[in-house]
C-alpha cells in the first residue's frame, strides 16, 4: 500500500488500473479527460495491459463498451453531463443486456445554459436507466468503489453495469491523500471477471437484445432487472464488510454521520456533503442536534436503510444539487416515498435546492438550512421547497445583465 | 475478378442455414439478400444489428440464426461491432479463447441506419479500420414504418411521406462513394436476384481484413408496390436498366462487375413498381422519366470514358 496525493479523477484511473480492466472505450469530455489520459500513459507505458479505443461519440462509446462486455472481457469507461446523456439510448440498452461493466460519471451541469462546473442533474438523468449508482465523496472512496463496483457489477445475482458517480472540479481535479493498495492486494478482492454462458464464442450461439413482441415478456425483462438491482443493497453491504476485512475502510449505503442522537438530520449525495460535515461539526459545537445522512446507493435506493436512519428524527432537510423544472429537487421526492406512512416518520421533510451549475453551498447557508427546519418542527408546519441564492448573486447576475444591454444598445440594437 | 469458386449457380451452396418462418413480407428482398450472404458465410459469425425490418427476425424466444446475434439501435450498429471485435481480440491475445473460438463479425442494417443515422457510427469504424463486414439491404426508405423516405430514396418516387404529384424531390445518396472515400478494404454492390455476382463479392470481402461494405439493392414489394413474385424480376431490370450498377471499390479502383449491354430503358423498371405509377398515369410525365434517363446515361457515359482513359 502507498498514499499518494491524487485528484479525484486520479483516484479513478488507479481504480480501473488496479480492477486489471481489459478494455477502455473512449471519448473526451471535461471536466472528465484526465481520467482516460491517465489510463492511456499507463497502457503506452505497458503498465496496463488494456486495449483503448477512442470513439467518435459516446453513444458509440457506450455501444462498444457494452458489446465487448458481452464477450466477457472486463470493461472500463467514463464520462461527463453531455456525454452521459448523448449517450442515453444505450445506457438503457446495455442495462438491459445484463452487462457487468464499470463507467464513472463525473458530473457536469446540463445545458442550456452550458456549463463546465459540477451539480447532480446529469447522472439523475440516468436514475432509471438500469445502471446501478453509487455516489462518492471522497478520493479515496472514488477508487475504493470502483473496485467494489466490479465485484458488484459481477456478482450473479445482479449482473447489471455500475455507474460510479463523482462530482466535477470539486472532486476531479481535487487533490487528497489517497491509500493506494498494492496489486496483489486487489487481487485477493477482486478475481478475474467469469461472464458464465453470456458471451459471444465460437460454436456457442447466442442472442442478445432481441425483440419481445408482447407485455407479458416485455414485463417479465425488466422486473427481473429491477429485482437483480434491488439485490444490489444486500450485496453492496456484504462487500463493504469484505473490503474492509481487507483494507481496514468500509463502505455502507448510507454514510451516517452523527445522526444517530440527531434531532435534525442533511441529507446530501456526493463531495457537497462533506461540506455539510463540517457545518454539522460547528452546529454541534453550539449545541445543535444535528447530523448528516449521505446515501451512496442512488440506485438501488437504499429505502429500509433511509426509513432506519431517519426513523424518529424532528426535522429531515433533503439538500438537492438539482433541480427537476416544474417539480423541484429529485431526491426530496425520493425521499419522502421512502418515509411515506412510516410510523416514525420525521414530520418535517424540508426540500432545497442549491449548488447548481459548481454553486457552493456556504456554512451559513447549512446553518440558515437548520434554523428554517427548527423553526418548522417547532411550528409543525412542514415549509415550502426553497431554491439557495443570496441577494449578492442576484445583484451580480443584475450587473451581467445590464452590461448585456449597454453592449446590445451600443452596437446598433435599436437602429 | 480473379479466382473465385463461383462459376456456375451449382457452385453455390446448397445448404440453407437461416431458418424460415419468419415475419418477413412476402418476397423481401432484403431477407433473399441475407438468406444468400448467411449460406456463405455460415454460422460462425455474430450479426451485429441496427433498427430495420430484419431487426424483427430474432423475436423472442425464436431466432433464425443458428450463429449468434446482437440487437444494438439504429445509430451505433458499426460501434457494437468495434465492441465485439476488440473484446474477441483481446480475449485471444490474452490467451483466453482459442482461434477455434473466435467468430467474425457482420453488421446488418437497413438504408434508414447505413445513409443517415449510423453514418458518423460508420465513419468512425472505419477511421479505426474494424475489421468487420457491413452488409445493407437498402429498399430505399424507412419500410419498417411503412415506407417513409430516407436519404437513399430515389428521385421521384413515391414514399408514405412523398405522396405528391413529383414524389420524392430528393436524389439518392451515394453510399458506395462516401465508403469509397474513406479508403476501406472493399465496398461493392450487390442484389439478391443476380447470386453468382453476390457470392464472388461476399469471397472477394472476406478474403480480405479491414472495413467492408456489401451494398445489397432490396426490393421490397410492400414498400415499392409491385407483386411479391416479381422481386427477381426487378432486382433483374434494376440491373439491366443501368439504374443499379453492380461494382466494386478494391485497392483504390472500381471495377464494373456487370455493365449492361444493351442498356434497357429506365421505363422498363419504372412501370413494374406502383411507387413509380404517377410518372405513367394518369398522363405521362415524359420530363420525368427523362431526368431520371439522363442521370442513369450521365454515369454510364462516364463509367465508359474512364475506361477508355489508359490508367497511369
Ligand atoms: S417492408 Fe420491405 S424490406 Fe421490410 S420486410 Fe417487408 S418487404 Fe422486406
Amino acid at each position: 500500500m502507498t498514499r499518494k496525493l491524487l485528484t479525484g479523477n486520479g483516484a479513478a484511473a488507479w481504480g480501473a488500473r488496479l480492477a486489471r480492466i481489459d478494455y477502455l472505450p473512449a471519448f473526451p469530455i471535461t471536466p472528465q479527460t484526465e481520467i482516460i489520459e491517465t489510463l492511456s500513459n499507463w497502457i503506452e507505458g505497458r503498465e496496463l495491459e488494456c486495449r483503448m479505443v477512442t470513439m467518435e461519440s459516446e453513444h458509440s462509446m457506450l455501444t462498444a463498451a457494452g458489446a465487448a462486455a458481452v464477450t466477457g472481457v472486463r470493461v472500463f469507461t467514463a464520462t461527463s453531463s453531455q456525454g452521459l446523456l448523448y449517450a442515453t439510448e444505450m445506457l438503457y440498452t446495455v442495462a438491459g443486456w445484463r452487462v457487468p461493466l464499470v463507467m464513472v460519471n463525473v458530473s457536469r451541469g446540463l445545458s442550456s445554459p452550458i456549463t463546465l462546473e459540477p451539480d447532480h442533474n446529469d447522472v439523475l438523468a440516468m436514475r432509471d436507466c438500469g445502471f446501478l449508482q453509487l455516489h462518492c465523496a471522497t478520493c479515496q472512496e472514488v477508487l475504493d468503489n470502483l473496485l467494489i463496483a466490479y465485484r458488484l457489477a459481477e456478482h450473479p445475482t445482479v449482473r447489471l453495469p455500475v455507474l460510479v458517480n463523482l462530482d466535477g472540479f470539486y472532486l476531479s481535479f481535487t487533490r487528497e491523500p489517497v491509500l493506494i493498495p498494492t496489486q496483489a492486494e486487489v487481487d485477493r478482492f477482486l478475481p478475474p471477471f467469469n461472464p458464465g454462458s453470456i458471451r459471444f464464442r465460437g460454436g456457442e450461439p447466442l442472442s442478445e437484445g432481441v425483440a419481445v413482441l408482447e407485455g407479458a415478456a416485455y414485463s417479465y425483462f425488466r422486473y427481473e432487472a429491477h429485482l437483480a438491482s434491488l439485490q444490489g443493497i444486500r450485496v453492496y453491504e456484504e462487500l463493504g464488510q469484505e473490503f474492509a476485512g481487507l483494507f481496514g475502510r468500509s463502505y455502507t449505503a448510507l454514510e451516517c454521520y452523527k445522526s444517530e442522537d440527531a434531532e435534525i438530520v442533511f441529507v446530501m449525495i456526493g463531495s457537497f456533503a462533506t461540506k455539510a460535515k463540517e457545518a454539522v461539526d460547528r452546529l454541534r459545537e453550539a449545541g445543535k442536534k444535528v447530523g448528516l445522512v449521505r446515501p451512496r446507493l442512488v440506485r438501488p435506493f437504499p429505502a429500509a436503510a433511509l426509513r432506519g436512519a431517519l426513523a424518529g428524527k424532528k426535522g429531515v432537510a433533503v439538500i438537492d444539487q438539482n433541480l427537476s423544472p416544474g417539480k423541484g429537487g429529485i431526491l426530496h421526492g425520493e425521499l419522502a416515498s421512502a418515509l411515506y406512512g412510516m410510523a416514525e416518520a420525521p414530520p418535517v421533510l424540508a426540500s432545497f435546492v442549491g449548488g447548481l451549475g459548481g454553486r457552493d453551498i456556504s456554512s451559513e447557508e447549512f446553518f440558515e438550512i437548520h434554523k428554517a427546519v427548527q423553526r418548522a418542527v417547532s411550528e409543525g408546519v412542514n415549509p415550502s421547497p426553497r431554491l439557495l441564492y443570496t441577494e449578492e448573486e442576484l445583484r451580480g447576475v443584475r450587473t451581467m445583465q445590464s452590461v448585456a444591454r449597454a453592449a446590445d444598445t451600443k452596437q446598433g440594437g435599436g437602429a | 475478378m480473379s479466382e473465385t469458386h463461383y462459376h456456375h449457380l451449382r457452385d453455390l451452396p446448397s445448404r440453407h442455414i437461416l431458418g424460415t418462418g419468419t415475419p418477413m413480407c412476402a418476397g423481401c428482398g432484403g431477407l433473399a439478400t441475407l438468406h444468400q450472404v448467411y449460406d456463405l458465410m455460415g454460422e460462425k459469425c455474430v450479426i451485429v444489428n441496427g433498427a430495420s425490418c430484419l431487426t424483427l427476425l430474432s423475436v423472442y424466444p425464436y431466432t433464425p440464426f443458428r450463429g449468434s446475434w446482437l440487437y444494438t439501435a439504429m445509430a451505433c450498429a458499426p460501434a457494437g461491432a468495434q465492441g465485439v471485435r476488440d473484446g474477441l481480440d483481446i480475449l485471444k491475445k490474452k490467451g483466453r479463447i482459442s482461434e477455434a473460438e473466435d467468430l467474425e463479425v457482420v453488421v446488418l442494417t437497413g438504408d434508414g441506419s447505413a445513409y443517415g443515422m449510423g453514418l458518423s457510427a460508420t465513419s468512425g469504424a472505419m477511421d479505426r479500420n474494424l475489421d468487420f463486414l457491413y452488409l445493407c439491404y437498402d429498399n430505399e426508405g424507412y419500410g419498417n414504418t411503412g415506407q417513409q423516405f430516407s436519404p437513399a430514396t430515389p428521385h421521384a418516387a413515391h414514399t408514405a411521406t412523398s405522396k405528391g404529384p413529383k414524389g420524392y424531390p430528393g436524389y439518392k445518396k451515394d453510399l458506395f462513394g462516401i465508403w469509397a472515400a474513406h479508403q476501406p478494404s472493399y465496398v461493392a454492390t450487390v442484389v439478391a436476384a443476380e447470386p453468382l455476382d453476390l457470392a464472388r463479392k461476399i469471397e472477394r470481402a472476406r478474403s480480405l481484413t479491414g472495413p467492408r461494405l456489401i451494398l445489397a439493392l432490396a426490393p421490397c414489394p410492400t414498400g415499392w408496390d409491385y407483386e411479391p413474385s416479381a422481386t427477381v424480376e426487378i432486382g433483374k431490370l434494376a440491373v439491366q436498366t443501368g439504374i443499379w450498377p453492380l461494382k466494386e471499390y478494391v485497392d483504390g479502383r472500381v471495377v464494373h462487375t456487370k455493365i449492361p449491354h444493351p442498356r434497357l430503358k429506365v421505363e422498363e423498371y419504372l412501370k413494374a413498381q406502383g411507387r413509380f405509377r404517377h410518372l405513367f398515369a394518369p398522363r405521362e410525365n415524359r420530363e420525368m422519366i427523362a431526368e431520371i434517363q439522363a442521370g442513369v446515361d450521365r454515369y454510364w457515359q462516364q463509367v465508359e470514358q474512364e475506361q477508355e482513359q489508359p490508367r497511369s
